[in-house]
């Protein structure tokens, strides 16, 4: 007779300790579902299975509208769902007809017979006719839908870059001398309150980038647009500082306090012990830090749908407005038709910046935990 | 080896954390100069917040009466007759909604991964990146997750179910249910670390203890560790309810409307923001200058929600790191 363990000893522990194992897998089955979710709807456009040519478009016959499923009917004639339940059968085959006409007169150049959402055309540069040369087009709307991504790439890098020259450094500088510099009282003040910087909602800084901000820097620069890739930058800059921040500030705080001693007792200034003993140690959190707040940027939505002044233009200047992914998803996918092209478009650009995020947080985790362990004596 | 001989017989004695921080005055001129430079910077930054702060403070204060914050509906672009008991509500409504689905899941996950999982296996390693993962997914990838699952799967799923063909769709449509689900998604990660970093200042000594005295595991979790626990808990739930109550990005697709006359009734309504509206009267207004003052209230409004939270949070957790030193 021995003593009894596990799930016979005691059932009730058993089975609350399998719950709790369930319940905290949620967090992988959401970045699972999310994913999934997400590419889900952009398949079809990523293998190549849509055309959005106009001059392919097969007319439905009017008279056979009752033949056709409902959603078919619906991406068809562009309708929302809610305006489908909304309209009647006469106005349905009155559009129908509507369409059959247009269909019947669209264009059959060279453009139209173009499929918008392969891959050549997403990211290749393509001379439209009345284009003197091949140009980079994110254009959905009008006749022919053009869905080139490489100026809402070039948006958001462009926004980044300015947000990361812009807050890097200051955080970076700021983090040196809280953790190092300042004293053990100057410190209890100063990291809440950047910190709190976090606490403001992007609503917010979009908002103050877009009514305040936009008019002061054209002021002192003198530009000519008021929205562009500048001002979006550093407002997007004001969020990704508390990040960039609390991240490299852990780093060099975790760093261990012999380091500093050791550099003080051989008779180093406090500076140079911060710069040439705790910084150089601490350069992976760094490298980390700088990571996290790319991905936070580049994902960031609210401030660069407001400030950045939406235009899609391809040029060097940081001076132009620009269209990102985030702003394109976010004022473009209200307009659009479930399941149409241009909703699979956009699903396919989230899968984008989902695949960019997650690539940009495991290496700064991946980069984190060996810095810890290194620092702690496990390497 | 010698060194690491050497530490193993030395053991010093506690000290205090800042022996060590000597004050010495640095002559060296390139250290006060760059020592200088990293303390205007860090002054820069808080210059930053107090600009954006003061500047919202100091124009919104005029417009924030006591007709404006408990007026519903009203045409959202009239400074006279616009109100913000809609937008508080709606933003309530959701954020309280999300709060019963987060914290227990948080919660749960948290224990099982300071109680339960051995630190290094395999398992935890892939639900800490998880959840790691979780908190650097854009906000926007939320807002069309919410559309892809809850909206069209989930809702459309129980449409089919109990409507006949043909009939409105009363789930597959954005609703506050749908929004407060996007966000208790998005707001996980916050929870499982507030509630981590609780559940780890706990003393082991402690439930070693309860453990001794011949309380199950389950009964040490429930009864000695949760209640130390609960001020980190409480932390990280209002964490994340204050980074849910200025989110607009997932909202844009899963619920949130601009005009309602009322209150959400039902949780397949739709629902008015505080965050939503600052954007809507900053992008659509039809006349920027004359809605000027009403932007700046709702703008207030948001913020004082947000930070009230944000600062008792703070509070407790500083109080928390505190105790935390005090018992190891």
């Amino acid at each position: 007779m021995g003593i009894q363990r596990g799930h016979k000893a005691r059932p009730l522990e058993w089975i609350a300790e399998k719950v709790i194992l369930l319940v905290s897998l949620s967090a992988i089955l959401m970045v699972f579902l999310i994913f999934l979710f997400v590419a889900r709807e952009s398949l079809p456009i990523i293998f190549g299975q849509m055309n959005s040519s106009v001059a392919s478009e097969q007319a439905i016959d009017p008279e056979k509208m009752s033949e056709v499923p409902r959603e078919r009917l619906a991406a068809y004639l562009d309708l929302t769902p809610q305006e489908m339940t909304e309209y009647d059968d006469e106005t349905l085959k009155l559009l129908l007809e509507v369409k059959a006409e247009e269909i019947a007169n669209a264009p059959t150049d060279k453009d139209a017979t173009a499929n918008t959402v392969s891959w050549k055309y997403l990211i290749g540069a393509h001379q439209w006719s009345g284009n003197d040369k091949p140009e980079y087009i994110w254009q959905p709307v009008g006749e022919i839908h053009k869905f080139n991504i490489i100026p809402l790439f070039i948006g958001s890098l462009k926004a980044t870059l300015v947000a990361l020259l812009f807050a890097v450094p200051l955080s970076l500088a700021a983090a040196i001398y809280v953790s190092q510099l300042a004293s053990p009282r100057a410190k209890e003040i100063l990291k809440p309150a950047i910190e709190m910087l976090a606490g403001i909602p992007s609503v917010v800084l979009g908002f103050f980038a877009l009514i305040v901000m936009a008019t002061f820097l054209q002021n002192v620069f003198g530009y000519e647009s008021r929205l562009n890739a500048f001002v979006a930058g550093i407002a997007l800059g004001f969020a990704i500082i508390p990040v960039v921040f609390s991240i490299s500030e852990d780093a060099l705080t975790s760093v261990p306090r012999s380091y500093t001693q050791a550099a003080l007792a051989l008779g180093s200034s406090k500076w140079q012990a911060a710069w040439k003993v705790v910084l150089p140690a601490a350069i992976p959190g760094v490298f980390a830090a700088v990571v996290l707040g790319f991905g936070r940027a580049i994902g960031e939505t609210m401030i660069v749908l407001m400030a950045s002044g939406n235009g899609s233009i391809v040029s060097g200047s940081f001076f132009d407005s620009v269209r990102t992914i985030t702003a394109t998803i976010a004022a473009e996918l209200a307009e659009t038709v479930f399941g149409g092209t241009h909703y699979r478009m956009l699903f396919l650009l989230g899968t984008m910046l989902f695949a960019v995020t997650f690539v940009a947080n495991l290496v700064a985790d991946f980069v984190i935990h060996r810095l810890k362990s290194r620092l702690e004596g496990k390497v | 080896m010698d060194t690491q001989s050497s530490q193993l017989q030395f053991n010093p004695p506690p000290v205090d954390p800042d022996f060590g921080n000597l004050h010495v005055k640095s002559r060296d001129p390139i250290s006060i100069l760059f020592t200088g430079i990293t303390g205007v910077a860090t002054w820069l930054i808080i210059a930053l917040l107090v600009v954006v702060l003061g500047n919202v403070f100091y124009h919104g204060w005029e417009g924030l009466s006591w007709r404006f914050v408990s007026t519903v509906g009203g045409d959202p672009f009239d400074v006279q007759k616009a109100g913000a008991l809609g937008l508080i509500v709606g933003t309530s409504a959701r954020v309280i909604l999300m709060t019963i689905f987060v914290i227990p899941v948080g919660v749960i996950t948290a224990i099982y991964l300071t109680e339960y999982a051995r630190n290094n296996s395999l398992l935890t390693r892939i639900i800490r990146g998880a959840v790691n993962n979780l908190a650097g997914v854009p906000s926007i990838v939320f807002g069309l997750f919410g559309l892809g699952f809850f909206i069209s799967f989930i809702g459309g799923g129980i449409d089919s179910l109990v409507l006949s063909p043909g009939e409105k769709a009363l789930w597959g449509r954005p609703a506050i249910l749908w929004a407060s689900l996007t966000l208790a998604v998005m707001t996980l990660p916050v929870v499982i670390v507030a509630t981590e970093e609780s559940l780890k200042a706990i003393p082991q000594g402690l439930r070693e203890a309860s453990l001794a005295l011949g309380a199950t595991k389950l009964q040490t979790i429930v009864k000695i560790v949760l209640p130390q626990a609960l001020p980190g808990i409480l932390t990280g739930g209002i964490l994340s309810i204050s980074r849910a109550a200025g989110e607009v990005a997932p909202l844009l697709f899963t619920g949130a409307a601009y005009y309602m006359s009322g209150f959400p009734q039902a949780l397949t309504d739709q629902f008015m923001d505080l965050g939503y509206q600052v954007y809507i009267l900053s992008t659509q207004s039809p006349n920027i200058e004359q809605t000027r003052p009403l932007l700046y209230s709702t703008v207030l409004v948001l913020l004082l929600l947000t930070f009230a939270l944000n600062i008792v949070a703070i509070f407790v957790r500083a109080r928390m790191r505190r105790q935390m030193r005090a018992l190891q």
